[in-house]
C-alpha cells in the first residue's frame, strides 16, 4: 500500500530555532504509525508542521499533494484531521456545537456523522447540550476525536491522547481508536509518550530524539528491541 | 412620574441606538481583540449613503436595505484591506489604525457631503402614543433594533456560518483545524458590525440631524455602554447601551443639562465600573501563569 | 548606568536602552554631537522655525511621560491632554495671579502633575485595557469642560494671557532662542531622568508588571505601588511639558486641551515607538509637523491625510520608528563589538 503521508527531509522551526532536523517519515494508508520520544523530542512540532502551524523546510506529501505552503484550514479541508495537544475543545460551546464545527467541511453528511459519533461515544450523546468546558478530561478527549472524525478525514493525527488522563480512561480511549481505525478506514498518525500502549496498537513506529529520527521499523520490532525497551518501555 | 416615564422611554430609544453600536463594538472586540474607534464614523458614512439614495428617489426601506448591503461589503473590505496588515502587530498599532480610519472617514465625509447639517427622513411618523408616554418614532426605533437583535441571535445560534464565527472568535486555532477560514470570519464580522452601525445611524439621524460629526457622541456612549455591560458580552452590550441611554436622558433632565451632562453620565458609569471592573455581564479574564 | 543591566533589561521589543545601542564611547560621542547641533540650531533658523522646534521638544517631554506609562508599564492613557492642561494652568495661574517667576512654575507643575497622577493612578489600578481607556478618555473629555466651569480660577472660556519670559541680559539671546534653550535643557533633563529610572530597578519592575503581572507579584514586586508610581511619574513629565507650553505660547485656554490633544500624544508616542525614549522625540516632530503638512497637501480634507499618515506609519513600522530601528542598531552593535574583539585579541584582522 502506498503511504498516505510522507515527510522528506522535514525541518521545523520555532522562530529562528530549528527543532526538527530533516526527518523522513511515512504513514501507510489504512495503517497506524506512532511517533515516540521523550519530552522535547520534536513530536508535537512534527505534527504541527504537517498541519501548517509552524515554519518548515523540506517536503510534506499527503495523498499526492504538497502541504508545505498551505494554510492550516486548507490542509484540514484536504482531509487531514488534527486532534491537538490539549484537546483544543471549544469550551464556550456545547458538545453538539463542537461536533457541528468538526463537520464544517462536510455539512451535508453532518447530521448522519453526529449520530455515528454518538454511537462511538455514548457519553457525548448524554452530554450533548453541555458546554465543552464542563466535560472531564477523558470526555473532552473523546469529543476532540469525534470532532476530528466528523470531517471524514483520510488521515487522523492524534497528539498525545493519553495526556493527563487516568490509566483506565486511557485504555478506553485507545480501544475506541483501535475500533475507529478498523471501521472508519482512516490512517492514523499517533504521537504518544505512553510507549507501551502505543506500540501494541500501531503498525509502524518512529523514535524521535531531540529532533532526529533515531529508530524506525515495525511496531513489534521496536517493542522487542532491548535498548528501546530499557529506555522507553521501562523494562 | 409621567415625565419620568417619558424620559425613560425616550431614553430607551436613544439607548437602542447606543446598544446597536455597542453590539457592533463587542462583536469586533470578541473576534479581533480590538476596539474599533472608527465604528461611529463608518455608521455616519453609511447614513450619508442612505441619505443620497433617498434623495435620488428610492423609497425609504429600499434605501435602507441597499445601504445595509453596501455597508456590509464596505465593512468586509475595511477588515481585509485596512485592518489585516496590523492583525499580527502590537495592539496599539491596530488602535492607531482605527483612529486613523476615524479621521479619514470623517474628513472624506466632510469633503464629499460638506459640513452643512442636513435633515434625514424618518420612516416613522412622530406622534405621541399611550398618553404621550412614548412617540411612534421612538417605538419604531426600538422595534427596528429589536428585530435586528433577534435576527442576529438566530444567525449566530442556528446557522453554520454563525457557529463558525463564534468558534473563530473563541479559539481561532481550533477553528482552523476544523477547516474554518478564520480570516473570512473576521471579515464577515466586520461586515455585520458595519451593517449594525448603519442601522443605528439611520435610526438616529432624524433626531440628531445628519452631519459628519453626528456619531461622535453616540460612539462615546456606545463605548461606555459596551464596557458597562462587559466588553466580551453581546447581551451586556445591549443592556449597557440601554442603561446608558436612559441614564443620559435622566441626568440631562434632572441633574445637569448641556455640556456637563456627558461628564456626569460618564462619571456615573465609571462609578459602577469601580465596583464591577469587568462590567455587569463581563467575565474576569482568567490568566494562567 | 551599569552595563550588565543591558542584558537583563531585554524585552520582546528589543533593548530598553536609550535609542543608541552602540557601546561605550560611541554612544557618548553621538549624544554630545546631537546636543551640540541642537544647541546651535536656533542660531541658524528663523524665529518661527525656532518656535516650532521649541514646541517639538515640549511635546517630546509630554510624549515621554506617556511612553513611561503606556509603553513601559502597559497602562493605556487616552487622557494625557488633561495632565498637560493641569501643568499649563498651574503655571498660568501661578504666574498670572501670584506673580511667580516662570522658572519656578516648572517644579510646581511637576508636583501638581505627580499628585494628580497618583490620585488618578490609585483607582486606575482596578482597570485594565479598554476599561482603563474609557476612564482616561472620560478625563480627557471632562478637562475642557471643567476648565470652563471653574472660571474664576481659569479665566473660563477666554483663558489667561501671559507675559513671555525675558531672556537674561548680556547673553545676546532673543526671546525665542531663550525659550528654545529652556525647552532643550528641560528635554535633556527629562531624558536623563527617564533613562535612569527605566534602566534601573524601577524600570525593570514596570516592564515586569507590564509583561507578566502575576509572575512579578509572585516575585515580590509591589504591583500597586509601582503602577501608581508609573502614573505619577508619567503625569509629572507631561505636566511639566504643559507648563513649558504655557510659558512658550503665552496663552492658555480650554479649547487647546481637547480630546484631540490626548489622542495626538498617543499617536505621536505610537509612531515614535511607545516603549522607547528616543521615540518621544520622533513623536514630538510628528505632532507638530504632520498636521501642518497635511494642511499643505489638502485643503479640503487635511485630517484624511493625517489619518493616512498614521496608517502608513503603523503598516510600515508597527513598533514605531525607533522601535523598528532598535533591532537593527543592536545588530550593528553586535557586529561592531565582535569586529572590535577580533581586532584586539585575535590573530586575524
Amino acid at each position: 500500500m502506498a503511504p498516505i503521508l510522507q515527510l522528506h527531509g522535514l525541518k521545523a522551526f520555532y522562530g529562528q530555532s530549528e527543532v526538527v532536523h530533516g526527518i523522513d517519515l511515512a504513514v501507510e494508508e489504512g495503517g497506524m504509525t506512532v511517533l515516540l520520544g521523550a519530552n522535547g523530542a520534536g513530536k508535537t512540532t512534527t505534527l504541527r508542521a504537517i498541519c501548517g502551524m509552524v515554519r518548515v523546510e523540506g517536503e510534506i506529501v499527503f495523498a499526492g499533494k504538497r502541504l508545505e505552503r498551505r494554510a492550516t484550514e486548507d490542509i484540514a479541508g484536504l482531509g487531514v484531521a488534527h486532534v491537538p495537544e490539549g484537546r483544543g475543545t471549544f469550551v464556550g460551546l456545547t458538545v453538539e456545537e463542537n461536533l457541528r464545527l468538526g463537520g464544517y467541511t462536510r455539512l451535508r453528511e453532518a447530521p448522519t456523522n453526529i449520530e455515528r459519533m454518538y454511537g462511538y461515544f455514548p457519553i457525548l450523546a448524554q452530554r450533548r447540550r453541555q458546554q465543552g468546558g464542563a466535560l472531564s478530561g477523558g470526555e473532552q478527549q473523546m469529543l476532540a476525536i469525534a470532532r476530528a472524525l466528523m470531517m471524514q478525514p483520510r488521515l487522523l493525527v492524534l497528539d498525545e491522547p493519553s495526556f493527563g488522563l487516568a490509566p483506565r480512561v486511557v485504555e478506553d480511549i485507545f480501544k475506541i481508536v483501535e475500533r475507529i481505525k478498523k471501521e472508519e478506514r482512516v490512517s492514523v498518525l499517533l504521537v504518544e509518550q505512553n510507549a507501551n500502549l502505543a506500540l501494541e496498537l500501531a503498525d509502524h513506529a518512529y523514535l524521535l530524539e531531540t529532533g532526529y529520527v533515531v529508530a524506525s521499523g515495525s511496531a513489534k520490532a521496536l517493542a522487542d528491541d532491548p535498548q528501546i525497551r530499557r529506555a522507553y518501555l521501562g523494562y | 412620574m409621567h415625565e419620568f416615564l417619558q424620559q425613560v422611554f425616550s431614553g430607551l430609544a436613544a439607548g437602542s441606538v447606543y446598544a446597536s453600536v455597542a453590539l457592533a463594538l463587542v462583536m469586533i472586540y470578541r473576534s479581533t481583540d480590538l476596539v474599533n474607534f472608527a465604528q461611529g464614523e463608518m455608521a455616519m458614512f453609511s447614513t450619508y449613503i442612505a441619505w443620497t439614495l433617498v434623495n435620488a428617489g428610492l423609497p425609504f426601506w429600499g434605501a435602507f436595505a441597499l445601504t445595509l448591503a453596501v455597508s456590509f461589503a464596505g465593512g468586509m473590505l475595511i477588515e481585509r484591506v485596512i485592518i489585516r496588515p496590523v492583525e499580527n502587530a502590537p495592539v496599539l498599532a491596530a488602535v492607531i489604525v482605527t483612529i486613523g480610519l476615524l479621521l479619514i472617514v470623517n474628513s472624506v465625509a466632510g469633503w464629499i457631503y460638506t459640513y452643512t447639517v442636513q435633515d434625514f427622513p424618518s420612516p416613522f411618523p412622530d406622534r405621541p402614543l399611550l398618553h404621550a408616554l412614548i412617540t411612534t418614532r421612538d417605538l419604531g426605533v426600538i422595534a427596528v433594533t429589536l428585530i435586528m437583535l433577534v435576527l442576529l441571535f438566530l444567525f449566530f445560534r442556528y446557522t453554520s456560518t454563525g457557529l463558525a464565527m463564534r468558534a473563530a472568535a473563541q479559539n481561532p486555532t481550533s477553528a482552523r483545524l476544523c477547516g474554518i477560514r478564520v480570516g473570512h470570519m473576521l471579515a464577515i464580522g466586520w461586515g455585520l458590525a458595519a451593517a449594525i452601525g448603519a442601522t443605528a445611524g439611520i435610526m438616529v439621524a432624524p433626531v440628531l440631524f445628519l452631519d459628519p460629526n453626528m456619531m461622535s457622541g453616540v460612539l462615546l456612549y456606545a463605548f461606555a455602554g459596551a464596557l458597562l455591560g462587559g466588553i466580551t458580552s453581546p447581551v451586556g452590550a445591549v443592556v449597557g447601551g440601554l442603561i446608558v441611554g436612559v441614564t443620559e436622558n435622566l441626568v440631562g433632565t434632572y441633574l445637569i443639562a448641556s455640556q456637563l451632562k456627558l461628564t456626569v453620565a460618564l462619571a456615573l458609569i465609571i462609578l459602577v465600573l469601580v465596583f464591577k471592573p469587568n462590567g455587569l455581564f463581563g467575565t474576569a479574564i482568567v490568566r494562567r501563569v | 548606568m551599569d552595563k550588565s543591566s543591558a542584558a537583563i533589561a531585554r524585552t520582546p521589543l528589543g533593548t530598553e536602552r536609550f535609542g543608541f545601542a552602540t557601546a561605550g564611547t560611541g554612544r557618548w560621542a553621538f549624544a554630545i554631537l546631537a546636543i551640540v547641533i541642537a544647541a546651535a540650531l536656533p542660531f541658524a533658523l528663523s524665529k518661527y522655525h525656532v518656535f516650532e522646534l521649541t514646541l517639538v521638544m515640549i511635546y517630546a517631554i509630554a510624549v515621554l511621560g506617556l511612553n513611561i506609562l503606556t509603553g513601559y508599564n502597559g497602562q493605556i492613557s487616552l487622557g494625557h491632554g488633561g495632565f498637560f492642561a493641569a501643568g499649563a494652568y498651574t503655571a498660568a495661574i501661578l504666574m498670572h495671579r501670584y506673580g511667580v517667576p516662570y522658572w519656578a512654575t516648572l517644579p510646581a507643575a511637576g508636583f501638581v502633575g505627580f499628585v494628580l497622577g497618583v490620585l488618578f493612578g490609585l483607582p486606575a489600578l482596578r482597570f485594565e485595557g479598554p476599561y482603563l481607556a474609557l476612564v482616561t478618555l472620560a478625563m480627557a473629555l471632562a478637562t475642557p469642560q471643567l476648565l470652563k466651569y471653574f472660571d474664576t480660577w481659569t479665566g473660563g472660556q477666554q483663558g489667561i494671557n501671559l507675559v513671555k519670559p525675558v531672556p537674561p541680559a548680556g547673553l545676546g539671546l532673543n526671546q525665542d532662542r531663550w525659550l528654545y534653550l529652556i525647552a532643550l535643557v528641560a528635554l535633556l533633563l527629562a531624558i536623563r531622568v527617564a533613562a535612569n529610572m527605566l534602566n534601573g530597578r524601577t524600570g525593570r519592575a514596570w516592564v515586569a508588571i507590564r509583561d507578566h503581572p502575576i509572575a512579578a507579584a509572585a516575585m515580590g514586586i509591589d504591583t500597586a505601588r509601582y503602577k501608581t508610581l508609573a502614573f505619577g511619574t508619567s503625569t509629572l513629565f507631561t505636566a511639566v511639558a504643559g507648563a513649558l507650553s504655557a510659558i512658550a505660547i503665552g496663552y492658555v485656554s480650554p479649547e487647546s486641551y481637547s480630546l484631540f490633544l490626548s489622542i495626538s500624544f498617543l499617536v505621536g508616542a505610537a509612531v515614535g515607538g511607545i516603549s522607547t525614549i528616543g521615540g518621544a522625540i520622533v513623536g514630538g516632530f510628528f505632532i507638530q509637523f504632520v498636521p501642518n503638512f497635511a494642511n499643505d497637501i489638502s485643503d479640503a480634507a487635511p485630517w484624511a491625510i493625517y489619518g493616512l499618515a498614521m496608517l502608513v506609519c503603523m503598516y510600515t513600522m508597527p513598533h514605531g520608528v525607533v522601535g523598528s530601528i532598535k533591532p537593527w542598531l543592536a545588530r550593528l552593535a553586535q557586529w561592531t563589538g565582535a569586529h572590535r574583539k577580533r581586532k584586539d585579541g585575535g590573530n586575524s584582522p
